[in-house]
C-alpha cells in the first residue's frame, strides 16, 4: 500500500547515522507522537531494514512501507496506540 | 595580547584541553576553566562504589590540584552564552570574554521525565544513586532485580552490561543468587549498541543466568505495585529497579540557543568546531556526535581540540587536527575479567575474550587515572 506524501506527518532524515541511530530516533519520535501520525525514516544504515521492522511489529504499529532508494531506504510507520 | 581560551567544565575532557592548551601556548594564551563546584568527578567509578567495591571519597579531587598552575579556576556556573558576542554570563554576574571557546559541558540526567522513575528505580549514574543503590543491594534478600535504559543517548554505554554481570557475581558472592532473577531490558534487539560486543556478551549473560529482553524500552514506572511498563506494550513486576536515567545537554547550552531538541551541541565530527561557530569547540558528553559519551571520547577528542586551538593562534596548518572518532572502553564481565571496546567512526570494535588481564589493565587505569589523564601523561 503506498502512502500520499501529504499524509506524512514528520520525516526523520537519518542518513549516515549509524545503528542504532535511525532506530532510536524513531523510537522518540513515536513516543512523542499522536496516535494516527505517519512518520517516514530515511536510513543508509543496513541494520535499520531489519531493526525498524521488528521493532514496529513488537510495539504493534503499522509498518506501512519500505521503498529502497538509492544508498539507502524509506520506512513509513503509522503510530496506531 | 594573550588569546583568551575559556573552557566550560572541569571533567576530564575540560581539564586536559586547558592543561594542553596552557602546555602548548605558555604566554601566548590565557586559560580560564569554568566549573560549577570545582570538584573533579571520575564517573566511572560509580560502578564500583554501587557494588562496594570502592569508597565515594575516591572519585573526587579538587579540580584546583589537577590544573597547571599558569590555568585559571573560576567556581562558577555558566548561565548564558553569547557567540557573537564571545562572551560567558556567569551566576554570580561576572562576564568572561573569549576567544575561543571550548564547551565540556556534559549531560545531565532527566529522570522526571519518565513518569514514575524517581521514586520507582534507582540508579548508578550519580554519587548520590550509586551510594542509595550500595545500601539497598546491602540489605537485598532476594527477589526480581530489572537493569534497564531508560533513554537512548547515555552516557558510558558498557555500564549496565558491567552492572548486570557484576551484580551477578555479587550476588554470588552473598550467597543469595539463587534467590534472585536478574533480567535486563534492553531498548534494542540486543544487549549492547554495537553488534560485535553484543554478540560477545550474549553467550556471556546466558552463562550467568541473565535473562535478556529486548526491545523494552522504559515508557513509565508504577513505584507502588512496582511495576515497569515498556513502549511495546509489555510490563514486568519487580523487588528492585536499576535503570539508567535518560540524559539532556546541558540547560545553559539549550537556553543559549546553541543545542538540539536534546540540548546536545551540533559538532562537526572531524574539527570539534561548533556546526555554526568556528570559535566555539565541543567535546565529550555534551556532542551530538554518534560515538559513546564516555570518559574515553573526551580524552582522545581534547588534544585535537588543543591542538586546533594552538594552531589557530599561532597561525600554522590545522591538517593533521582531525578527530576520526577514537574510543577505548573496558568492559568488566565479572569474574575478574574484562574485556576491551576499541574503535574510530569507520572502524567497528572486535573485542578481546574477556580475560583477567584486561580487568587488571582496568583497575590499575583506575588507580593510575588521578596523576596521568588530566595532565595529558597517557594518550
Amino acid at each position: 500500500m503506498s502512502i500520499a506524501v501529504e499524509q506524512i506527518t514528520e520525516t526523520l532524515d537519518c542518513r549516515g547515522m549509524a545503528c542504532p541511530g535511525p532506530l532510536m530516533a524513531m523510537i522518540g519520535k513515536i513516543r512523542q507522537g499522536a496516535v494516527g501520525n505517519v512518520f517516514e525514516i530515511l536510513s543508509s544504515d543496513e541494520g535499520s531494514k531489519t531493526d525498524i521492522p521488528a521493532w514496529v511489529a513488537k510495539a504493534g504499529h503499522e509498518l506501512v512501507e519500505v521503498i529502497p532508494e538509492t544508498g539507502y531506504a524509506r520506512f513509513i510507520v503509522r503510530k496506531t496506540h | 595580547m594573550a588569546a583568551r581560551v575559556v573552557v566550560l567544565g572541569g571533567g576530564v575532557g575540560g581539564t586536559l584541553v586547558a592543561n594542553l592548551v596552557s602546555h602548548q601556548l605558555g604566554a601566548k594564551a590565557e586559560v580560564t576553566v569554568v566549573d560549577p563546584t570545582g570538584m573533579h568527578v571520575y564517573q566511572p567509578g560509580f560502578l564500583y562504589v554501587a557494588l562496594g567495591k570502592a569508597d565515594p571519597w575516591w572519585l573526587s579531587r579538587s579540580e584546583r590540584t589537577l590544573l597547571r598552575k599558569e590555568v585559571n579556576l573560576v567556581v562558577d556556573g555558566a548561565t548564558g552564552i553569547d557567540p557573537e558576542a564571545q562572551a560567558v554570563h556567569l551566576s554570580h554576574g561576572d562576564v568572561l570574554h573569549y576567544d575561543y571557546l571550548v564547551l565540556s559541558t556534559g549531560s545531565r540526567l532527566v529522570p522526571e521525565e519518565i513518569p514514575g522513575l524517581v521514586e520507582g528505580s534507582q540508579e548508578f549514574y550519580s554519587m548520590a544513586g550509586a551510594q542509595r543503590l550500595r545500601e539497598t543491594l546491602r540489605h537485598f534478600n532476594g527477589g526480581r532485580i530489572l537493569i534497564g535504559v531508560a533513554g537512548i543517548p547515555y552516557k558510558c554505554p558498557p555500564a549496565p552490561v558491567e552492572f548486570a554481570l557484576m551484580l551477578e557475581e555479587y550476588l554470588r558472592h552473598r550467597g543469595i543468587r539463587d534467590k534472585t532473577e536478574i533480567n535486563f531490558l534492553s531498548p534494542l534487539n540486543r544487549v549492547f549498541t554495537i553488534e560485535t560486543t553484543s554478540k560477545l556478551v550474549a553467550p556471556i549473560f546466558d552463562e550467568r543466568g541473565i535473562k535478556l529482553t529486548t526491545f523494552f524500552n522504559v515508557e513509565s514506572v508504577d513505584a507502588g505495585k512496582r511495576v515497569v511498563n515498556s513502549l511495546e506494550g509489555e510490563s514486568f513486576e519487580y523487588d528492585l529497579l536499576v535503570a539508567v536515567p535518560p540524559h539532556r545537554g546541558q540547560k545553559v547550552i539549550s537556553d543559549s540557543g546553541l543545542g538540539d531538541a536534546g540540548g546536545w551541541l551540533p559538532t562537526n565530527r572531524g574539527t570539534l568546531e561548533h556546526e555554526k561557530y568556528e570559535r566555539i569547540f565541543a567535546i565529550g558528553d555534551g556532542t551530538n556526535l554518534p560515538i559513546s559519551k564516555s570518559g574515553s571520547t573526551a580524552h582522545f577528542e581534547a588534544p585535537v581540540v588543543a591542538n586546533r586551538i594552538a594552531a589557530k593562534v599561532n597561525g600554522e596548518s590545522l591538517e593533521n587536527a582531525h578527530y576520526e572518532g577514537r574510543v577505548m572502553c573496558f568492559l568488566e564481565t565479572g569474574n575478574g575479567e574484562a574485556t576491551t571496546i576499541r574503535f574510530t567512526y569507520d572502524k567497528p570494535p572486535v573485542s578481546p575474550n574477556p580475560s583477567r588481564l584486561w580487568h587488571m589493565a582496568k583497575w590499575g587505569f583506575n588507580r593510575a587515572y588521578w596523576l596521568t589523564v588530566p595532565q595529558g601523561r597517557i594518550h
